[in-house]
């Protein structure tokens, strides 16, 4: 069952001034439902926009967004509920806090859904256990937590809706090393208790490899490519025409292939490739 | 949605009046606004008028976006004209209860829809074809002369750069955060006035916010680049006086006798 379906979906900024350009252009992009999907793309690629347009924030020029099969814009007095059922994490989200205590702005979203006292205080609970809030930060003003802290905070607040689909444009941008792995693993960690569908716009081609399932790659407005990861990234070459990388090791490995090595295509992670060159070693 | 705003936009380009000396400019605005409020007849007016239309079309910016900069003080055009339409005075046209309609009337409340429409293109043509720091950079140096009393054009001139080059950046931050918002389905388009006004904290709280740690920033890195003042500075780019700008002067004149003779020798519409 296709959670996300998109057809000739197409996007143009200001129309009719001469500032118009095309962000998105005829997309067609079935996402199941489960499944934790990568974007890359370089700056300008329409990335932002097509996660605007998947969760009722633009509206497209042209085309359809399909969620659990119904158009998204068929009653658009009804938008809101599409926003609840997708929920989206903003780039540098810290900067939408706004209430008094981390608790209250996490419960902005559920307050909004229409949720009662009892079931927000428990999505409030949930959703900062997920991203690793401690409970002593919940009664503190935002503005007092520190800039990993107000990530976590500003991510708790969308998975306090608990979407269908939670889409995170570039979550872990502006954090130390250790933020970053902590805060991915903490994603994944919540992708598999949910079994929800994750869609991840990232800049960090290892973090991408590391947990998506399937990787879309925009380039000026299209989707370019659109398979599992591995299948992506053994297409270096053409990535890096797109002005994109595959992971380091990925090239240390297929570097290696070159030189007459048997190893795989297409190693994502460094524990993987550990492994298979354990395996090579033993047999020489 | 707040992108719409065309009002004091800049589109680059390269028209003579793009290219005009923004001092120019912005004195030739003045004569204008002059020129629009001493004509006293429809053939003074229409002299302004196809002179302004001129200057419009020779912008090479498209005659849409102009519209569309009247049609966000549409409402006050109408409300002035047709509270004008009542302020007549001589023989009464048509009647309604206590308020009457005379020739008069109808003269004045075309004129004021007109020339607040006139006011509009002229002054969408300066900021449509000058950007903000020529523009800024303009009045500067035409309020030098009030250095001698001591009033710090220099820094009240970098303090309106500063703020015209935020407008942008603020309006981009206010659109990001009541997408933020939304998405978290912040309700900003149905609801009674209270309710609204309730809808908006959430946004200006954060903005508030990003706006005082940009001013820090930037208060910061001016003087990480020992920025001091205005006292023996120079300038990147000099302005200069060139041909075109003669030229232009040599017209704006050539209209303001046009506007004189005809409002002298032309009959004057019964006001």
């Amino acid at each position: 069952m296709n959670v996300i379906e998109t057809e000739d979906l197409s996007f143009v900024y200001g129309k009719g001034t001469p500032f118009e350009k095309v962000a998105n252009d005829k997309l067609n992009i079935q996402i199941k439902q489960g499944e934790f999907i990568g974007i890359i793309g370089h700056t300008g690629s329409g990335k932002s926009t097509l996660v605007q347009m998947l969760n009722g924030l633009i509206k497209p020029t042209s085309g359809v967004v399909r969620l659990n099969g119904v158009d998204i814009w068929q009653v658009p007095k009804e938008i809101r509920k599409v926003r609840f059922n997708v929920g989206l994490v903003f780039q540098y989200p810290e900067y939408q806090l706004f209430e008094e205590t981390v608790a209250k702005d996490i419960a902005f979203g559920p307050k909004n859904m229409g949720l009662d006292d009892e079931e927000i205080k428990r999505r409030i609970n949930t959703s900062a256990r997920f991203t690793g809030l401690k409970p002593e930060l919940l009664s503190k003003s935002p503005f007092d937590l520190s800039g990993g802290e107000k990530r976590r905070a500003a991510i708790a607040g969308v998975i306090a809706m608990d979407p269908d689909v939670l889409i995170l444009d570039e979550p872990t941008a502006g954090l130390d090393p250790a933020g970053r792995d902590v805060l991915l693993a903490q994603i994944s960690q919540y992708h598999k208790e949910r079994k929800n569908t994750v869609l991840l716009v990232s800049h960090s081609m290892e973090d991408i490899a590391k947990i998506a399932d399937r990787i879309l790659v925009m380039n000026n407005g299209r989707a370019a490519m659109f398979d599992e990861t591995q299948k992506i990234f053994s297409r270096g070459d053409e990535l890096e025409k797109m002005g994109l990388r595959v992971p380091q090791i990925t090239k240390i490995m297929s570097m290696l292939r070159d030189r007459g090595y048997s190893l795989p295509s297409g190693v994502l992670t460094v524990e993987q490739a550990a492994n298979e060159l354990q395996v090579l070693l033993d047999k020489q | 949605m707040l992108k719409d705003v065309t009002l004091g936009q800049f589109l680059p380009g390269n028209s003579p009046v793009h290219r005009l000396d923004p001092r120019a400019k912005i004195l030739f605005l003045i004569a204008v606004i002059v020129y629009i409020f001493i004509t006293s007849n429809y053939f003074s007016l229409a002299v302004v008028g196809v002179f302004i239309i001129l200057i419009m079309l020779l912008t090479g910016i498209s005659v849409k976006l102009y519209l569309k900069s009247i049609k966000m003080i549409l409402f006050i055009v109408l409300f002035t004209g047709i509270i004008n339409l009542f302020y007549g005075r001589g023989e009464p046209l048509v009647q309604f209860g206590f308020l009457t309609i005379t020739e008069a009337g109808i003269n004045n409340a075309i004129f004021v829809a007109v020339r607040i429409a006139l006011l509009i293109i002229a002054s969408s043509v300066l900021t449509f074809t000058t950007s903000p720091t020529d523009l800024t950079d303009a009045i500067e140096r035409l309020l030098k002369p009030l250095t001698i009393f001591h009033v710090k054009v220099h820094e009240i001139a970098m303090m309106m750069t500063i703020a015209l080059r935020f407008v942008p950046t603020l309006l981009e931050e206010t659109d990001k955060i009541m997408s933020a918002q939304k998405a978290r389905g912040a309700d900003m388009e149905s609801g009674g006035l209270a309710k609204r006004v309730k809808a908006i904290v959430p946004v200006l709280i954060p903005l508030f916010v990003s706006a005082f740690r940009r001013a820090y920033e930037l208060a910061t890195a001016m003087e990480c680049r020992c920025y001091q003042g205005g006292t023996g500075r120079t300038r990147m780019k000099s302005l200069h006086f060139g041909r075109v700008d003669f030229v232009s002067l040599l017209v704006c004149l050539i209209i303001l006798a046009g506007v004189i003779l005809c409002n002298v020798f032309l009959p004057a519409a019964v006001r």
